[in-house]
Order: structure tokens, then C-alpha cells, then sequence
């Protein structure tokens, strides 16, 4: 019977390192055309998730599916549908930026033709049209990634896998970086899957999923996380504070609070609460809204902070144990 | 198969491109062989005394210099897949749709067409050491040069395979070119070593690739019988058979996924 495949399905996918369980039971879908993140700190299993759908790793257990083909049996159709940014760099540096462009055309079967068309247009998109005949060994972090991205687009994939895409940038190419994914996926469609561990970078997600220590512990939108944590915080300023204070308790049924300076309101929907607070009462001098962040929602769910690499000696271990892990494989 | 020789041809094509881009290699490349001719042969001739009437030591050591030079560029050429394994590169290919296996061959063909160039190198120089060569001879030698470099190459893809690691890589690989080096009667034929010797010697690739190239430079010379040990056909049919086990075992190394 035909149905709509998820781009990506994943049924208590476990992976071990010895006795290490680096993936812990995990199980999502991701829907088509979505983008997808994963946020955790490192060694919490993103990346070996990711090797399992692109094919480079087996579970010790579970299943999973990309565009609807089994990860173990139908490897090389899962290979053909997607595409893979690597969180090292995974470029020639002695070839140009072209050739290591049809390099990778021929390896995805891509018509002659067809490649150079592609090539212009994603060289382009990524604004590296003028160095396309530099070696790559001359690029900075920056343009290897943007030339990655644009390789990891050429044979056109349903999903596309981005892991730590930003990993080792500064804060100006990283931001550019996120804008070139953001109007890739807008213009081809593609289903996104990311790892990062920037709280901040995991907002352009559709959807995220909280992972540590190899679980998932939150799954949902950016703005129904930060829900987890409670609501955001309208703070307006005014001449009569306390008729704001009534007319907000009488129209909105909020009640506020009060400083020397401020009213402070917890609502749900600040950005819609603030319009309609303007209208109903006037005389606001100023508003301010501050929304919980990602980083809010990592500490209330694991009781520490995202970027202290965490619970001590074990949590280190655990790192280097996958870092020499990935170096095996 | 289409993606298995596309595959090939490109991972070929790579290596022969990084090859030509590298000038220290190319001129690294013109000055070795010379060296090991002029300091091995020419040191060597007065310690060794053939019991050949009129026949140079020189003539005997040159194919062997040739042997020990597509030796050397053969093996250690397979160090690019470690550098690929560190950088990241092979990633690219792993996660391609392709046959993992056609790594293995594009690899080992790269490597033997570096060493085949090499090679080629030191039959301009064969005047030097005393030989003349006609046309149909040269394209015999870079024949059969390619055939034992492939052997060769296959070997270290089978290592590299296996190996993570530059050191490990180099650790195995030296304790393996050596013996190969010094068993391959590059330096002394085979009836005049040792008993013990004699099977290790017949167990080296590299010998039989030392063999064919005698075999072609003295085809019509009176003292081919003195210096080879078996005739070309055979010398080839051994060295193939070789390299398909080796290329063999590297696909299959390649193919794995953890």
C-alpha cells in the first residue's frame, strides 16, 4: 500500500563502541522538506546517528529509513538520495574548487552537462564563482565549508545532512553560513537533518531534538521547547503604571508585576501579546521581550549548561572515546 | 559496474592530477633513479664479478634498479589513502553510491602509474648502463613495469586498508619493502643464492618482475639463460595471479562498513 514516506524515520536506533553506548534507543522522524536539528553537547551521539542514516555506520540495534530505504539493506539507495557535509572537512585541497566539484558529480553519476549547469548556479549561490579555478588549499574555513555545501547539493539530494556545519567558524561566517542553508532549502526544497551544538543556530529548525548522553530528551519546535521553561516576559514602560496594570488584568486576564520602572507580564505569546497591549492601552511608552533561549530549555532538562563539556571525568571520557572512534572508522 | 569503473577512472584521474602538480615529486622522481643507478650499479660492478665473458654487471643490475624503483613509488603511493583517511577526503567516497571496492582499484592503479612514469625515467637512462633498446622492447618493459607496479600497489592499498594511522602504514610497509627489496635479484640471480634463499626469493613479487624485465632486455642475448630464472610468460602469469589476490583482498578490506 502506498503512503507518504518521512524523509527520515529512526525506530530505537542503538549504537555501541564496545561499552560504550554512544546512541541510546533513538527514535524520531523527520518529515519531507523539513529542517531538522539535533542540539547537544559533544559526544552526545549526533554524530553517530548521522553516520548511521548516511550509511557509514550499522546500529547494533534498531532501524531506520531515509527516503523510505532501510539504512542496512538499501544502502546505496539511501546513498544516492542523500547529501553529507562532514563536520571535518571532506575536500581535496590540492584540486580546485572545480575539480572537486565533478569529482564528486562523477562519483553521483551526474550527466556531464548536467554537472557543469549545477556547478555554475551552486558556485554561484555560494559566492564562489571567481575562485572556482583556486586550489582549495588556498580557501579560508569559511569558503571550504560554502564549497562543501555547494558540492553536497550538485547531485541534488532529498536529504541533506549537515553535521556541525559551523563547527570552528567565526561568528560572522557562521551567521552567513546559516543564511546560505536557509535559502538552499528554500529554493531546492531539501530536507535538512543538522547536528550543532550552538544553542542560537539550532533556532532556524523546524524541529529540534534535544540529545545527551545518546537519548533524546525533548523533541518539539523551537518555541514549543522554550514552553518547557515557561513563557515570555512583555515589559512595558508607561506614565500611569497602574492602569496598566487593571486594564491588562481586565482584558487579558494577566496579571502583572511591578518594578520602579517596570510592569512585567508572563504570557506564552509575547510577540502577539505586544500589538495587541498597544492597542488596548494606550500611553506605552516602551516595550521590551525577553524570550527563553535553547540554552534555557539544556539547562532545565539536564541541569547543566550545553557548553560545559558536563557531569565530569565520565563526560570526558565519553568525548574522546567517540573522538578515537571516529578516527577508526 | 558503470559507477565501478566511473569510479575508478576518477580516483585514477585524481592521483595522477595531485601527481603532476607536485614538482618536488617529479624532480625527486628524475633524480633518484639516476642515484640509484650510478651510486648502486656503479658502487656494486667492482664488488660483484659475473662469470659471464663479456657481459657487464651493470647490464645485470639495470633492470634490477628499475625493479627497486617501481618498488619504492609502487608501496609507498598508497600513503595517500592514510592522508585521505586523516583529511577526510575518503568520507567523500564512502558515502557516495558507488562500490567501495573501486577505491581499492582506482588507488592501486594511481600508484602504479606513478611508479610506471618512474619507471619510464630510468629506460631513458639505459644507455648509461650499458643497454640498447628498440622500440618493441620499450613497450614491452612499460608493460610489464605497469603489470609488477600494480602488483606492488595492490599490496600497499591492501595495507592502507587496514592501517589508520601514518605510522602503523610506515611500520608494516617497511618491514615489507625491504625483504622484497633485497630478495628480488635485483643484485644476485638466483642460482647463485643460497639454497635457504631461493625459496623466499620465489615468494617475492618483485622477482618475478625483475625477471620479465631481464627476460625482455636480453631476449636475444646469449646470456639470458645465465640471468633469468624462468621465461616471461611465467614471470607474468605469477605476477598477475599475485596482483588479483592483493587487489582482491583490498576491495574486499574497502567494502566493509563498521
Amino acid at each position: 500500500m502506498f503512503r507518504m514516506t518521512n524523509a527520515i524515520e529512526a525506530l530505537t536506533l542503538t549504537r555501541n563502541f564496545k561499552d560504550l553506548v554512544a546512541v541510546n534507543g533513538v527514535s524520531f522522524t523527520v518529515g519531507t522538506g523539513e529542517i531538522f536539528g539535533f542540539l547537544g553537547p559533544n559526544g552526545a551521539g549526533k554524530t553517530t546517528t548521522i553516520k548511521i542514516l548516511a550509511t557509514l555506520l550499522r546500529p547494533t540495534s534498531g532501524r531506520a529509513t531515509v527516503s523510505g530505504y532501510d539504512v542496512v539493506r538499501q544502502a546505496p539507495s539511501v546513498r544516492r538520495a542523500i547529501g553529507m557535509v562532514f563536520q571535518d572537512q571532506s575536500l581535496d585541497d590540492r584540486l580546485t574548487a572545480e575539480e572537486n566539484m565533478l569529482f564528486h558529480c562523477v562519483l553521483y553519476g551526474v550527466p556531464r552537462q548536467d554537472a557543469l549547469i549545477r556547478m555554475e548556479e551552486l558556485l554561484d549561490l555560494v559566492g564562489l564563482s571567481i575562485r572556482r579555478k583556486d586550489l582549495v588549499r588556498t580557501f579560508s574555513g569559511g569558503m571550504k565549508r560554502r564549497l562543501e555545501l555547494a558540492r553536497g547539493l550538485l547531485h541534488r539530494p532529498a536529504v541533506l545532512f549537515l553535521d556541525e556545519p559551523t563547527l570552528g567558524l567565526d561568528p560572522q561566517t557562521r551567521s552567513h553560513i546559516w543564511d546560505y542553508i536557509r535559502t538552499l532549502h528554500h529554493e531546492l526544497g531539501t530536507t535538512v537533518f543538522l547536528t550543532t551544538h550552538y544553542m542560537e543556530e539550532a533556532e532556524v529548525c523546524d524541529r529540534i531534538g534535544i540529545i545527551d548522553h545518546g537519548r533524546i530528551i525533548a523533541l518539539d519546535t523551537p518555541s514549543g521547547l522554550k514552553r518547557l521553561v515557561g513563557g515570555d516576559v512583555v515589559m512595558a514602560k508607561t506614565a500611569d503604571k497602574e492602569a496598566l496594570l487593571t486594564a491588562a488584568r481586565e482584558r487579558f486576564g494577566l496579571p502583572g508585576k511591578l518594578d520602579d520602572e517596570m510592569v512585567y507580564f508572563e504570557t506564552q505569546r509575547g510577540e502577539s501579546f505586544i500589538p495587541e497591549l498597544i492597542k488596548a492601552v494606550p500611553g506605552i511608552l516602551e516595550v521590551r521581550l525577553r524570550q527563553p533561549t535553547l540554552e534555557d530549555v539544556f539547562l532545565k532538562l539536564t541541569g547543566r549548561a550545553i557548553r560545559d563539556t558536563g557531569g565530569g571525568i565520565l563526560d570526558a571520557m565519553r568525548v574522546r572515546r567517540t573522538v578515537h572512534q571516529r578516527r577508526r572508522q | 559496474m558503470q559507477a565501478f569503473f566511473a569510479t575508478v577512472y576518477i580516483i585514477w584521474l585524481r592521483d595522477v592530477k595531485r601527481f603532476t602538480r607536485e614538482g618536488t615529486r617529479i624532480l625527486a622522481m628524475l633524480g633518484q633513479p639516476l642515484l640509484y643507478l650510478l651510486i648502486m650499479g656503479q658502487g656494486l660492478r667492482s664488488a660483484f664479478k659475473m662469470n659471464i665473458p663479456g657481459f657487464d654487471y651493470l647490464g645485470f643490475v639495470y633492470p634490477g634498479v628499475i625493479g627497486m624503483s617501481v618498488l619504492f613509488t609502487a608501496i609507498f603511493s598508497s600513503v595517500s589513502i592514510i592522508w585521505d583517511k586523516q583529511f577526510g577526503f575518503l568520507k567523500e567516497v564512502l558515502v557516495a553510491p558507488v562500490p567501495r571496492a573501486s577505491i581499492a582499484m582506482g588507488k592501486a592503479l594511481g600508484g602504479s602509474t606513478t611508479a610506471c612514469i618512474q619507471g619510464a625515467i630510468l629506460l631513458i637512462l639505459a644507455p648509461l648502463a650499458g643497454v640498447s633498446l628498440g622500440l618493441g622492447q620499450i613497450i614491452a618493459l612499460a608493460g610489464l613495469m605497469f603489470t609488477m607496479a600494480f602488483a606492488v600497489a595492490s599490496i600497499g592499498t591492501l595495507v592502507a586498508a587496514r592501517m589508520e594511522t601514518m605510522e602503523g602504514f610506515h611500520l608494516i610497509t617497511n618491514f615489507l619493502t625491504l625483504p622484497m627489496f633485497l630478495l628480488s635479484g635485483a643484485f644476485f640471480p638466483l642460482n647463485t643464492a643460497p639454497a635457504w634463499m631461493q625459496p623466499l626469493m620465489r615468494i617475492d613479487p618483485v622477482f618475478y618482475g625483475v625477471d620479465a624485465l631481464r627476460n625482455v632486455i636480453y631476449a636475444d642475448s646469449p646470456v639470458r639463460p645465465y640471468v633469468v630464472a624462468q621465461t616471461v610468460t611465467v614471470d607474468v602469469i605469477i605476477l598477475l595471479a599475485f596482483s588479483f589476490v592483493m587487489i582482491g583482498l583490498g576491495m574486499l578490506s574497502f567494502s566493509r562498513t563498521e
